[in-house]
Parts: C-alpha cells; structure tokens; sequence
C-alpha cells in the first residue's frame, strides 16, 4: 500500500526533490501488479471525471433546454409587438414602453392625492381587497367545504345552489354589494369573496369524500376522540385539496379584482388602467397588463411552493 | 365463569343489502379461539374471510350471531383488537413514530405519563426492527417496513387478539418470507392472540396453531378446521423436508383445489 502511494507520488511529482520516504529494496517486485492496479485506478479516474464533465454538460444541455426556448418566445413576441406598431401606431413599441415602466417604478409609492398615486400603493390596494376578499371565503368556505364532504345530506341540500350561483359572473354580484354596503370598496371585497369562495367549499369538500377508508378504518379501529380525527386525519388528508382550492381561488379572485375595479374607481391596479385609458397612457396601459400578469404569476407560483410542502406521495 | 376461550364467534350470518336483493356473504360461522392460539383463515377469494375478520374488528357488525373477545361481546371496533391492514395504512403525514404514537396515546394516555408512552412506542419499533427509521416517514420507507410499523401499532396497544388482514398479501415474497419469520418471533415474544386472513397455503401452515378452511361463496361457511400440530419454534428451511408439514400442506391445498375447486 505504501508502496502504491509513493509510486503514485512519484508519478504525479517526478522527479521532485520534496517526495518523502523513497520505496523499499523490495518496492521493485510489487511494481508491476501495482502499476496495474494504478491504471485501472487511474483509468476509472479518468472516467470519472469524463463523467462529472458529461453531467456538467447534460445539465448545462438541460438548462440551455428549458431557458432557451423561452426566450426565444418573449424575442419573438418582441418583435412582432414592435412589427405591430408599424400597422398600428397608436401602439407603443417594447423600448418606449420599457422606458416608460423604468419611470414608473423608480418612484411607485407617491400620493399626489386620491386619484394620482404611485402603481406601488396601486397594487397594494388591490393585493389588499383580494387578500380580504378571498380571507374571508377561505373562513367561511373552507369550514363549509368541510361540513359539506362530511355530511351527505348536507351536500344534496347544498349542491344545486351551488351548482346554480358558481356560473354566474363575480361581477354580477357588484350591485348588491354596492346596496348593501353603500360603498365601493367592501362591494369590491364582496365581489372577490363570492368568486373565492366556490373553489375553496367545492375542493375542500371533494378532499373530505376521497379520504381513503383505510385511514378512517384506522380512526375506527383505534376509537379515536373526534378532535384527534380531524387534527390527525381529516386534516391533513384534505389539505392538498384545499390548496388546490386555493389556488384556483386566488387565481380567479387576481382576475376579477382587475374587472371589479375598473367598475367601482378608487385605488387600485384595475382603476389605474381605467385611467390610464381615460388619459389615453397606452404605455401604462400595457404596463399595468404585465404587472398584472407578473402578480398573478408570483401569487399562483407561492401557492404551488405552499401546496409542495404538504405533498406526502 | 370464565370463559375457556379468548375470542367465540357463534353463529354469525353477515349478510349485504344490494341492488339486486340480499347477499349472504358468510353464514352459520362458529369459532373458538384459544388465548395464544395462531388461527389462519384460509379460502378463494371472495369466501368471506375478509368479512369475518371485520366482524371481528367491529368494523362491521354480524345480521345474525354473537361475537365474543376476552369475554365481552364485540358491539363495535375497539383497543382490545388490533388490526393490520393488506395496504399497511400509515398515515403519510405522520413518522413511524407518530404512526405508532397515536395508537399508543389512544390507549395508554389515561394511565400514563407522556415519557411512558414514549417508551411504549418506541419499544414497539424496536420488537419490529425498526428502531433506525423511528423519524422517517411511510413514504422514505419501504414496503415491508411499512407492514413492520403496521404490526407495531397494532402491537403497541397491547390487545388482547392480533387482527391481520392478509398482511403480507403486496409484499414480494423473500420481503414476505422475512416478515413471516419477524411475525413468529414476535407472537412467540408477545404471546399474542392472533387471527390472520391469508390465501397463501404456506404462509397459513407456517404460522397457525389452527387452519380455518372456508368455502367458496357467495353464502360460504367454515368447510374444515384443520389443526397444525407442528413444534415451535418453526424454520421453514427444516419444515421444508417434515413430512407432517407437508400432510398439512396436503390437507389445504386439497381443500382449496378438489373440494373447493374454483372456476376461473
């Protein structure tokens, strides 16, 4: 074995003077079976790293894979956007619109009063009516999903309203929350609460009938206390479900606030469009669209991180 | 007065309300189990042994009969039996030791003190082999440790009769070889009353004191009771030259594959 490290130094550093404890008289008879040994060693070395450079190369090959043609798409989407605006140019092109939206973010949060504040303080607002908006059907139609998938007559009782309302616009509900509530904002949070809420009640509720009967067999069997089947079971079992409804929610609720808004004024990103087309912006308008997709990617891309994390198969 | 057996089940008829009328599933069922005694229950599928072992859990209840475990009669599921499920039925958001904590909590949580429990779960693991995967959860483990952390939970609560339901049915059989050893031991260890639903004529001879042969359904009954009067403990490797092992072997699959002859 030492006689293999010290050949092996040798190899590496021939010829320097710094090589410690030079072989054994006896070296020279376990050369040959060594040296052996040393180019399948070193052969599989080789390989090895042939092999680390080709993992390299196919992951770089993936990557290159799933980035490129991506890009290829926005660049193409580019230049037909910057086509389109010599057919019609009333449209800005990519470059104004760009410059216009590096203005634009460099100063989001101003207030220069109700109607001119920055796309900042825009947004917020209306990530502020969603979150309340589609909080509150989450409070009320997650425990309902609940009760509903738990008690068949309850779900028989329930489902043609269901069936019945799901359908119909969010915005048609706009007016009877601007009666009831005499205002625009709560009408708009109502709006994204009706539209939230049939996701959340009609997946939490398909969650609770899938549940497999061996783990409620296993509830049985031990006589678990109620609590402990819903803490333990019931729970965690639908959870997935419930996300999904969530997800399809906020979706849903990112797209109506859009609608809701442009109809009931205020501050928000969908009345800061309108307004941008009642001052006749178009750059704005077309930022407002991205920012809008941008958003809403982000808010389904954490919901799809939160979902992962409760993934047990 | 005591009763002389651990588990009685008399004249049980379970029978279905179906679309097309009413389905005897099995009838006129009558089985006395000793304590420490290792019963098989052996037949074609669909005979209804499944069904009795949930009888017997109280997972469903009997249209006619008595069922009676360490002398009270079976009204429902309860701790006093426990069962292991053909598909080990972790919960997958729970470690093993969760898994089996909740059964042991369950039980034990009135008497005792939480380090208590801790050791009681933490002992069934160990008895099952498991000690190393004690914080893994069902899905980084495999198959057949999932059925070992289904024996322990079952295990775990101390019942007074062990309810398997063809246990090893989806595992591949050296894993179910492996396991059908660590079961004996265990049962040795534990004393344990077992019923164990089983379609493997070797797996029933091996491990039962008592071959409970059942007919074909619909309507099946018990067709014979065969005694397994093999010393303990078993190896399969010298039983697989016995030549009462193989009288038995005999007597089953003759059962099964003349008397009970099942068209495919």
């Amino acid at each position: 074995m030492s006689a293999s490290l010290t050949i092996d130094a040798m190899l590496t550093t021939s010829g320097d003077a710094a090589v410690p404890a030079m072989p054994a008289p006896e070296a020279p008879v376990e050369v040959i079976p060594l040296t052996a040994e040393q180019i399948a060693a070193a052969a599989e070395r080789e390989a090895q790293t042939q092999l680390a450079v080709r993992r390299r190369r196919d992951r770089l090959a993936g990557l290159v894979q799933s980035v490129v043609p991506g890009l290829v798409g926005i660049l193409i989407f580019l230049l037909l956007w910057q086509g389109l605006t010599h057919v019609a140019t009333q449209i800005p092109g990519p470059v104004k619109v760009w410059d216009s939206a590096v203005k634009l973010f460099s100063d989001p949060f101003y207030r220069k009063g109700p109607n001119d504040q920055g796309i900042g303080w825009n947004i917020l607002a209306s990530l502020q009516r969603v979150g309340l908006g589609f909080g509150l059907a989450a409070l009320v139609g997650i425990p309902a999903g609940f009760m509903i998938g738990r008690f068949e007559y309850l779900n028989r009782m329930t489902s043609p309203i269901i069936s019945l309302l799901r359908p119909v616009s969010p915005l048609a509900w706009l007016p009877i929350g601007l009666m009831v509530f005499k205002a625009a904002n709560p009408a708009a949070i109502w709006v994204i609460f009706i539209c939230s809420i049939w996701p959340m009640i009609i997946n939490t509720a398909t969650g609770v009938q899938r549940i497999p009967q061996d783990y409620l067999n296993v509830a049985r069997v031990l006589n678990l206390s109620e609590w402990k089947v819903f803490t333990k079971i019931l729970f965690p079992a639908v959870l997935p479900y419930m996300l999904t409804g969530v997800k399809l929610s906020i979706g849903v609720a990112w797209l109506v606030i859009v609608a809701a808004e442009m109809l009931t004024g205020g501050v928000g990103i969908g009345f800061w469009l309108w307004d941008e087309w009642n001052n006749l912006v178009v750059e704005h308008i077309i930022i407002a669209i991205f920012t809008i997709g941008i958003v809403g990617l982000l808010l389904e891309q954490a919901l799809i991180w939160i979902a992962k994390r409760f993934q047990f198969d | 007065m005591a009763n002389p057996f651990h588990l009685v089940v008399d004249n049980v008829d379970k029978r279905f309300n179906t679309k097309q009328g009413e389905f005897i599933a099995i009838r006129d069922i009558n089985l006395r189990v000793q304590r420490g005694e290792f019963t098989a229950l052996i037949g074609h599928s669909g005979c209804g042994k499944s069904t009795l072992l949930n009888l017997i859990a109280g997972l469903d209840v009997a249209t006619n009969g008595v069922l009676v475990c360490a002398g009270r009669e079976i009204s429902g599921p309860g701790p006093d039996r426990g069962v292991v499920f053909q598909n080990h039925s972790l919960l997958p958001w729970l470690t093993c030791f969760d898994n089996v904590y909740l059964a042991v909590e369950r039980v034990f949580s009135a008497t005792e003190k939480k380090p208590q429990l801790i050791a009681r779960t933490e002992a069934a693991l160990k008895m099952v082999g498991l000690t190393h995967a004690t914080h893994k959860h069902p899905n980084e483990i495999s198959g057949g440790m999932k059925q070992r952390v289904g024996i322990a939970r079952a295990l775990s609560i101390e019942p007074a009769v062990l309810l398997l339901d063809e246990p090893f049915g989806a595992l591949d059989a050296l894993t179910r070889a492996h396991l059908q050893d660590e079961l004996m031991r265990i049962v040795a260890d534990t004393k344990s009353t077992v019923v164990m639903v089983t379609h493997d004529v070797d797996e029933a001879v091996l491990l039962s004191d008592k071959i409970v042969m059942m007919t074909n359904g619909p309507s099946a009954t018990i067709g014979e009771i065969l005694d397994v009067k093999l010393a303990r403990p078993r190896d399969r490797l010298e039983l697989a030259e016995d030549t009462d092992y193989h009288y038995y072997r005999k007597a089953v699959v003759e059962f099964l594959y003349s008397k009970q002859k099942k068209a495919a």
